[in-house]
Order: C-alpha cells, then sequence, then structure tokens
C-alpha cells in the first residue's frame, strides 16, 4: 500500500502546481497526448467502458502477479483522465488493486469539475479497472 | 439591428445570467435544452405556494378555489397564446415527452392495428421516436422514416410518395432540436390531411421562438414543454383537437379523471380532466402562465428578430473559422447551430468551453439516429434565446479559437 500512496501523492502534488481550472485541464491534454498508443486489436467491445460521453476502451493483461493495464479514448480529456488511473494501478498486484481508495480523484479537484455524465464516466472506469482485478485475482 | 438597450432589459430579468462559473460571466448557449426563468415566472410560483397554495379542483374551501381558478385560468391563457378554438382542447401534461407518450398510447389503441404505418422524420428526437416504436410492437404497425436531405430539410416528395392507405398518423417535429431546421408543417398536415391521416406536432422547440397558431397549421395535435418556454420543469401542453379527444381513451388513471367510479366500471371526466389523473403540477401551471404573459410582453415578433440576428451572426462567424464544420444548413432555421471541430472530440470542446464559462451541449441531443445519418458520433451545439447577445458570439469564438490551440 504504501507504494500506492506514493504515486497518489506524486498526482497530487503535480496538480497542486496549478490554480487556474483551465491549466489543469491543459495539464489533463497532454497527459493524455502523451499516453501510449494502444493496440488497436484491443479497441473492442469487450473492452469498452459504458457510461462515457467519449468511448473509452481499457485492457488488462497479468504479468507473473502484476496486473498491467492499457487505455485509450477518442476524447483528449478523458484520456488524460484514464491515464491517471493507469498510472494509479498498472503493475500492482490484484489484491492491490481490489483494495484501493483513489482518494486522489477528489484530492485534484477533478471530480467537482466533472459533470454528471463525466463523472459515471469515471466511476466506469474504476469499476471496469476493478473488474479486471477481480479476474486476475481468481 | 439589435437595441442593446432592449437586451439589456431583457438580461436584467434573468438572476442567473449574472452567474460567473469557473470565476467568467456565464454566457448561456444551451437554450434548446432548456432555457433560463425570467424573476417574472419565479415570483409567480413562491407567491403561489407561499400564499395561495392548496390542493384544486373540488374543494369548497377559499384556497382551494382560488387555486382552481389560477390553474383554469392558464388554461385559457394558453388556449389563447396557441389560438385553440376550446379550453377543453388544452391538456396540461409533464411535457413534451409525457404528451408524445400520451398520443403514441391513445391514439395506438384506436388507430393502430397489425399493417398500419406511422410515418416520423429522420430529424426526430428520442422522445418521437420510442413511444411510437413502443406502440407499433404492441399493435404490429409499423414505423416508417421520412428521409432528410444533407442540409437536413425533409424530402417533402418523398413524404408524398410515403402517404399511402397504410399511413394512420403522422408525428414530427416542428423545429429540429439538433439542426434547428423549421419543417414544413403546414404544408405536411394538409398533405396528410388530404388522405384523412391523423398529425401530430412535437412543438417543444417552437413555442418560445415563433408564433404558433392552431388554427393557422390545423394540426390535429401538438406539444410542447413549459421549460423551454422560460417556464418551469414538470409540467407541459397537449393541445388536441376535441374531436380526437373525444375519441381516445385516457393514458392514466386516478382522481380528477373520472365521472364516477365503482368496481365494476368507471366512467371518466369529461375534457381535458379526461387526460389529467391525480393532483396536477399546480405551481408548475401557475408558473407556465407568468412565462406566457412573460412572452407575451416581450412579443414573439421580436424575439424571433433578435434570435434571426444572433443566428446569422454566430453562423457566419463560424463559417470563417476554417477548422468548423457546420452541420444542418436549411433554408428556413431557428437559432440553433450543430457543429464539429475538426480533429477534435465534442466532449473535450464542451469541457473547455465550460471552462471559460460558456455553457453548450454536447453528443447525439437525444438524436442517435440523426446522427448515424451524418455518420458522427455527435457534435456541438449552440442555441440562443433572445437574452443572448453579439458580445457573447463573439466571446464564444474566441473560446472556439482558444480551444483548437489547446487540443
Amino acid at each position: 500500500m504504501a507504494k500506492m500512496d506514493s504515486i497518489e501523492k506524486e498526482i497530487i502534488e503535480d496538480f497542486e502546481l496549478f490554480d487556474e481550472w483551465m491549466e489543469k485541464y491543459e495539464y489533463l491534454i497532454d497527459l493524455g497526448k502523451d499516453l501510449p498508443k494502444m493496440d488497436e486489436d484491443l479497441k473492442t467491445d469487450r473492452n469498452i467502458v459504458k457510461g462515457c460521453q467519449s468511448r473509452v476502451w481499457l485492457h488488462s493483461s497479468l504479468e507473473k502477479d502484476k496486473v498491467l493495464f492499457t487505455a485509450d479514448s477518442d476524447a483528449l480529456i478523458t484520456k488524460g483522465i484514464v491515464s491517471l488511473l493507469v498510472r494509479a494501478l498498472s503493475g500492482r498486484t490484484a489484491n492491490e488493486i481490489l483494495n484501493h481508495p483513489l482518494g486522489f480523484i477528489e484530492k485534484i479537484g477533478l471530480k467537482e469539475h466533472l459533470s454528471p455524465n463525466r463523472a459515471n464516466g469515471l466511476v466506469s472506469m474504476v469499476k471496469k479497472m476493478k473488474a479486471y482485478a477481480l479476474i486476475h485475482a481468481s | 439591428m439589435i437595441e442593446s438597450e432592449n437586451i439589456i432589459d431583457i438580461r436584467n430579468d434573468f438572476p442567473i445570467l449574472n452567474r460567473k462559473i469557473h470565476g467568467k460571466p456565464l454566457i448561456y448557449f444551451d437554450n434548446a435544452a432548456s432555457n433560463q426563468k425570467p424573476m417574472q415566472v419565479l415570483d409567480a410560483i413562491t407567491n403561489y405556494y407561499a400564499n395561495d397554495y392548496s390542493n384544486i379542483h373540488r374543494g369548497v374551501h377559499t384556497l382551494s378555489q382560488l387555486g382552481t381558478t389560477k390553474y383554469e385560468e392558464v388554461r385559457d391563457k394558453v388556449k389563447d397564446f396557441i389560438n385553440a378554438s376550446k379550453r377543453e382542447e388544452i391538456v396540461f401534461t409533464k411535457g413534451t415527452t409525457d404528451g408524445l407518450n400520451l398520443l403514441a398510447n391513445s391514439l395506438g389503441k384506436t388507430f393502430l392495428k397489425k399493417g398500419d404505418q406511422v410515418l416520423i422524420s429522420t430529424l426526430e428526437h428520442h422522445s418521437n421516436i420510442v413511444p411510437w416504436q413502443m406502440i407499433c410492437e404492441v399493435t404490429g404497425a409499423s414505423l416508417q422514416i421520412i428521409p432528410i436531405s444533407r442540409a437536413g430539410e425533409i424530402n417533402v416528395d418523398a413524404y408524398i410518395e410515403m402517404l399511402n392507405d397504410k399511413v394512420k398518423i403522422v408525428s414530427i417535429n416542428h423545429i429540429s432540436n439538433t439542426l434547428g431546421t423549421i419543417n414544413p408543417i403546414k404544408k405536411m398536415i394538409k398533405l396528410a390531411h388530404k388522405k384523412n391521416i391523423i398529425t401530430v406536432i412535437d412543438g417543444a422547440q417552437a413555442v418560445a421562438h415563433k408564433e404558433v397558431n392552431m388554427q393557422d397549421l390545423d394540426a390535429d395535435f401538438y406539444v410542447f414543454s413549459a421549460h423551454k418556454l422560460f417556464g418551469p420543469t414538470g409540467v407541459g401542453v397537449l393541445y388536441g383537437k376535441e374531436r380526437y379527444l373525444e375519441k381516445i381513451p385516457p393514458y392514466q388513471g386516478g382522481g380528477d379523471m373520472i365521472n364516477q367510479v365503482s368496481f365494476e366500471k368507471t366512467s371518466y371526466n369529461d375534457l381535458p380532466y379526461k387526460f389529467e389523473a391525480g393532483t396536477p403540477n399546480i405551481a408548475g401551471v401557475v408558473g407556465l402562465g407568468a412565462a406566457i404573459d412573460y412572452v407575451n410582453e416581450i412579443g414573439l415578433k421580436n424575439i424571433e428578430e433578435i434570435e434571426s440576428e444572433l443566428l446569422q451572426y454566430a453562423t457566419e462567424k463560424l463559417n470563417a473559422l476554417p477548422f468548423v464544420n457546420l452541420f444542418g444548413t436549411a433554408k428556413q432555421k431557428a437559432a440553433v447551430i450543430s457543429f464539429i471541430v475538426k480533429d477534435a472530440h465534442p466532449y473535450d470542446v464542451g469541457t473547455l468551453l465550460d471552462g471559460m464559462g460558456i455553457a453548450v451541449r454536447t453528443g447525439h441531443h437525444c438524436t442517435q439516429p440523426l446522427m448515424d445519418f451524418y455518420k458522427i458520433p455527435g457534435t456541438i451545439r449552440a442555441s440562443f434565446a433572445m437574452y443572448n447577445s453579439i458580445e457573447e458570439i463573439d466571446r464564444f469564438i474566441a473560446g472556439l479559437i482558444k480551444v483548437k490551440s489547446m487540443l
């Protein structure tokens, strides 16, 4: 858990640099642009996250006991948000992922700026990642 | 040219327009989804609850009678507003969707059987698609879709060819919520009536923007919502010609809609109460009455003039941006503009505009079949009301240029 906290802390610190709403979103867009390209073959119906206005794909694989996530979206802001989740959760064991509280989302002031639509999308992304972890745990 | 002083006067009636969003003055361009409420409407609702409230109809006490009078006065107001011939033809509903569901159910039960057809257009909102699909499934009738042109105009020639003996109902919108197309409904109604086909008009996008006259249009049914007419949510109007309303069964059962109830047989109340089961949205109806007064005071002709100037200005400015593609270029248009920013997702554009205090809508606008027609997942939609200004459009255009540079 300690390792997780340090990643969350990092993300929170990154966002503390910005006072302005716009700067925060510029940063999210940059994160979105930087997210490694997802293999087109992985953009399947099975990997799609429901409940987002933009399309989001999430894929997981298991390497030894670690769950690895890749993600993509057709919207850049959404891509930035999913990249934060990938950063926080990828490379952890299934159990670590299942128990992760993801408190940073609220701390970086994203939740309040996201429309209910979007917030549902965020919730759906987390749900999907935890569902993948559950499959890998069993 | 719009007199800016008049616009300021109008703006002062809408307290929400003073709001800041993310520290920036609100620019509200989401009027096709719902428009904002003037103080006159808010005051009417507050006053009603504060001073006059009780349940209406059948009460012998003063407040009940007072409330009944207020409620029924609004029925007369609506009748005059749309120039219906009788107050019995005005039914209060929960809104446009509720009205369309009522019609699909009650008309469907009376007039639709296996093999019959219902015509709608490619431009329809989901609320004028799904209720008909549901009743078609029950009755064995089929839903036929009138095609449109690339510009977003109904193909009237195709429509004429589709009007065969199997068609029992035509249900189309007056103005498209996504593209702003003003449909030639008067002509379409006339063509349908020649074949004795019932006509239903979804007027949700029309009533706050242009004069609507039932005697002139001759629609058999016309439905709209108060919340798109500067009134409250949860209340709407169904206009229906008396002879049809008499003929079709009630949609919902309950209090107020009955004459005599016994466990063996219930007889229904007269028009319009037959269609108003349960305690209605009394305060909502009072608010609707104040909204109609407000619109009448400004005048729909003035509203139309202001909005058409806003539309023309915004269209020119958007067309001048090389990275913008407009959808819906009908000759007759209301103040609704749908567009995409090239190589950008509407969600990103909408989110960043929100950061600048600019409220637009993004997505499919409850018209997925129309999005399929254009082969796009969604658009950005800016829709104007008479309280919007040229300056706001300038800020919106500057905002779009900034957004494009960020994505």
